[in-house]
């Protein structure tokens, strides 16, 4: 057992260290604490700008699609060394939260489902941050139920014309691209009658509106199709195989969602450290203790978890399902954290001016978002149902609406 | 990276799981928790023939070289067939005691018999009830001869030798002691899981010979009570793997409402939560393998890190294990209450959850001094 790179990997890690230093602050040397660095603001046009130039950065470093095939501008690079830039990039201030989901979700699935032309004329403007893509699938009554969704494309021509309403769309607001997932035929059960596409998102009919979340934020949006016009040379996948095709989106989608950003042990650690109460360092209170040493063992078995899988990169085989407690752990870590952070502070947790609040108020900051944490990227539940079944091998749910055509499923109120 | 076990240390796991699957089955378990004996003597001399109980002694002392990280897959494997031996005294406590503190003559005396199972040690340390970092030690030694009290003492029925904590010189001092000696009463006591046994030893004017530098036994203890946190984790993480077997089996076996209780989310969720439970303990657990087989300084704070983790693991497996089996998990027949009681026996062995969390804290206070 050991935690050293083989030479290629010492040589390719030296190689992104000296791009990192070259080009971005490390976290370690920044001259003050820095929240924005955790708390992406998308809002701010100047934050997706900042995004834009750092990518352009990385692309012209070899570093922006690193086991993408060279035929399309990647690197043809290995799974490990992907994941040793993200090891070696989380330790300095970068700009991030605009490009994962394109990147992460989109090409992906752009490249096992697009034609060669596609390929040509996408894979590199994303790979450099000239274009943004987002993921038009959740609606307002299909969320973890994502088949359920009900914004419908109808054949007309070489085009296919859709209507509905999709939600909870990252970046929405700011992305050039979409990939979409419709109902294409409502008499047949959900899961057959789906099929997906790729958009333009300056198409004619498609708006765009801004969710406010209860942090304050607006990282969201609300997208409603009104007859948009899609060539049908955008349809990813055949006629009816949506499901298929956005499994395919979400398996690299749970691989890629990484752990929750915000206040983690170092820094309850180090509040708990600091704070003085009146019978001296909240960390002297063997209560405290016990919460610091919890997280302590939930950070660290997530950070060994992914050495493990990172070990069964390196040897060439798949990584197992270990890779799948990544999020469910860590948003939940992260809201019992910021939760904590202001218990300590006792009544004064409830300031949340950054002049006031300790570290820039970000526990309260974090308290605000980290519910959002738990939803996005597939729920607590969901991820326990996909550990259940996937990994412990349990039977799926009864799923009363399996062979029922969708046309004719029951609907709730909400 | 290169974070798990080699392909040799896989091969001695399979191995390991075939052999104990049939010598140590739940079916042989349940002949001590039942009968008289203490511990299964006839398992003791298969896994010594096995070579087993010298897999971190060096070969020079009779054992097999294989490594600590090759006893941390041992132990994993004793934990997920419940072993009802005196593995974790005799080895990870008695054995390391000697590897640690022990002149060269000590070694060569006792090493050998250890390693081939025809002596069994133990570790006398606690003096009734209290934590590691409580325990006042009352028993003393004047002139070579070592009197007093230790209670609970793990294995302290069955074993030939004591690695015993006493008053030498007005601090604590590690003392060798022949536990067959007339001066020497034990006393079993009824142990929370009667598949591993609890004494009480009760020691008058007894030869102790000394092990290691004079008054440095509390620190000795501590250093000691550190490698055996990483291997004891492993055991757990051992059982609550089996724990989480036994769960998902009768889940998908047993029907209710029509249906396999195991397709209910109430269920389905639970077992999700022991498996991620049990993944991190043995990802904080490979760690603490890691720090303990290349003596790395990170040890103390490894081995308090798989500790805390493994213990929460195998607690949460154990009790979720005899909840999803319903009220036949809390009967006598079904196994469940094997684990269940071998997981808090666990967790008291070397000291409770909060002693181990505060050493964390404290450890990692050290490490980043402000």
């Amino acid at each position: 057992m050991d935690f050293e790179d083989t030479p290629e990997e010492a040589a390719f890690r030296a190689e992104v260290r000296a791009f990192l230093d070259r080009n971005a602050e490390r976290k370690s040397e920044a001259k003050s604490f820095h929240r924005g660095r955790y708390i992406p603001e998308h809002n701010i046009p100047e934050t997706v700008r900042a995004a834009k130039q750092w990518q352009a950065k990385k692309a012209d470093a070899g570093f922006a699609g690193i086991t993408w095939p060279r035929q399309w501008g990647g690197r043809g690079g290995t799974p490990v060394q992907q994941v040793i830039y993200g090891q070696e990039e989380q330790n300095y201030v970068v700009p991030r939260g605009v490009f994962e989901i394109g990147l992460g979700m989109c090409i992906p699935v752009l490249m096992v489902y697009g034609t060669p032309e596609h390929l040509e004329r996408h894979v590199r403007p994303a790979m450099r941050g000239e274009e943004i893509w987002c993921q038009l699938f959740s609606e307002p009554s299909a969320g973890s139920d994502l088949a359920g969704l009900r914004t419908r494309a109808v054949r007309d021509g070489d085009d296919w014309v859709v209507n509905g309403q999709k939600i909870w769309t990252s970046g929405a607001h700011f992305s050039n691209y979409g990939i979409l997932v419709t109902r294409t035929d409502p008499d047949v059960p959900k899961h057959a009658g789906l099929t997906f596409f790729f958009v333009d998102m300056k198409s004619p009919g498609i708006e765009v509106r801004r969710i406010k979340q209860i942090s304050g934020g607006s990282n969201f949006n609300e997208v409603f199709f009104t007859d948009v016009r899609v060539p049908d040379s955008q349809r990813l996948g055949k006629v009816g195989d949506g499901w298929k095709v956005s499994i395919t989106t979400l398996m690299t989608e749970r691989l890629a969602v990484g752990d929750a950003p915000g206040p983690d042990f170092d820094d309850i650690f180090a509040l708990a450290r600091t704070l003085e109460l009146d019978a001296g360092p909240a960390i002297r209170n063997p209560a405290v203790r016990e919460k610091l040493a919890d997280w302590y063992v939930k950070t660290q078995g997530l950070k060994y978890t992914k050495f493990r899988t990172m070990t069964a990169l390196s040897r060439g085989e798949t990584p197992g399902p270990e890779a799948s407690i990544t999020k469910l752990v860590s948003a939940s870590k992260l809201q019992d954290i910021a939760s904590y952070g202001i218990d300590l502070l006792g009544m004064a947790g409830a300031v949340m001016d950054p002049e006031v609040a300790p570290m820039q108020a970000w526990f309260q900051e974090a308290l605000l978002y980290a519910p959002g944490l738990r939803i996005a990227g597939g729920s607590d539940e969901i991820l326990r149902n996909i550990i259940a079944e996937r990994v412990l091998g349990l039977p799926a749910d009864i799923r009363i609406d399996k062979d029922v055509p969708f046309s004719q499923l029951k609907t709730g109120k909400r | 990276m290169n974070f798990d076990f080699s392909d040799d240390l896989k091969l001695l796991r399979e191995q390991a799981r075939k052999f104990l699957s049939e010598k140590s089955s739940p079916k042989s378990v349940r002949k001590i928790l039942e009968g008289a004996a203490p511990y299964d003597a006839e398992l003791w001399r298969g896994v010594a023939g096995m070579g087993w109980l010298g897999a971190a002694v060096p070969e020079t002392y009779g054992g097999a070289a294989l490594g600590y990280d090759g006893l941390c897959v041992l132990a994993e494997e004793m934990g997920h067939a419940l072993a009802p031996i005196p593995f974790s005294s005799s080895i990870y406590l008695a054995s390391e005691a000697i590897l640690v503190a022990g002149t060269e003559a000590q070694k060569r005396t006792h090493l050998p018999k250890l390693v081939t199972g025809e002596r069994i040690g133990t570790l006398a340390f606690a003096e009734g009830a209290g934590n590691p970092d409580a325990v006042r030690v009352q028993a003393h030694v004047a002139n070579g001869k070592l009197s007093g009290t230790k209670l609970p003492v793990a294995d302290g029925e069955i074993a030939d030798f004591a690695v015993v904590a006493a008053d030498g010189t007005g601090k604590a001092s590690l003392y060798l002691v022949d536990l067959r000696d007339p001066g020497v009463t034990k006393t079993s006591l009824k142990s929370l899981d009667p598949t591993r046994n609890q004494a009480k030893l009760v020691f008058r004017d007894v030869p102790a010979e000394p092990l290691g530098p004079a008054g440095q036994g509390l620190d000795l203890i501590q250093a000691l009570l550190d490698r055996a946190a990483v291997l004891i984790a492993f055991e757990q993480v051992g059982g609550a793997q089996a724990c989480l077997e036994m769960a998902r089996t009768y889940a998908t076996e047993r029907y209710a409402f029509g249906r396999p209780i195991g397709s209910f989310q109430a269920i389905k969720h639970k077992l999700a939560d022991v498996y991620v439970a049990t993944e991190l303990a043995r990802s904080n657990a490979y760690y603490g393998a890691w720090a303990l087989s290349t003596s790395a300084a990170e040890l103390p704070i490894a081995a308090a890190a798989a500790r805390v983790s493994a213990t929460d693991a195998f607690h949460l497996a154990s009790k979720e294990n005899v909840q999803t089996h319903g009220g036949m998990g809390f009967t006598w027949e079904a196994d469940c209450h094997l684990y269940y009681r071998r997981a808090k026996l666990l967790a008291t062995a070397i000291g409770t959850a909060p002693y181990w969390k505060d050493r964390l804290i404290s450890e990692l206070e050290r490490r980043n001094a402000p």
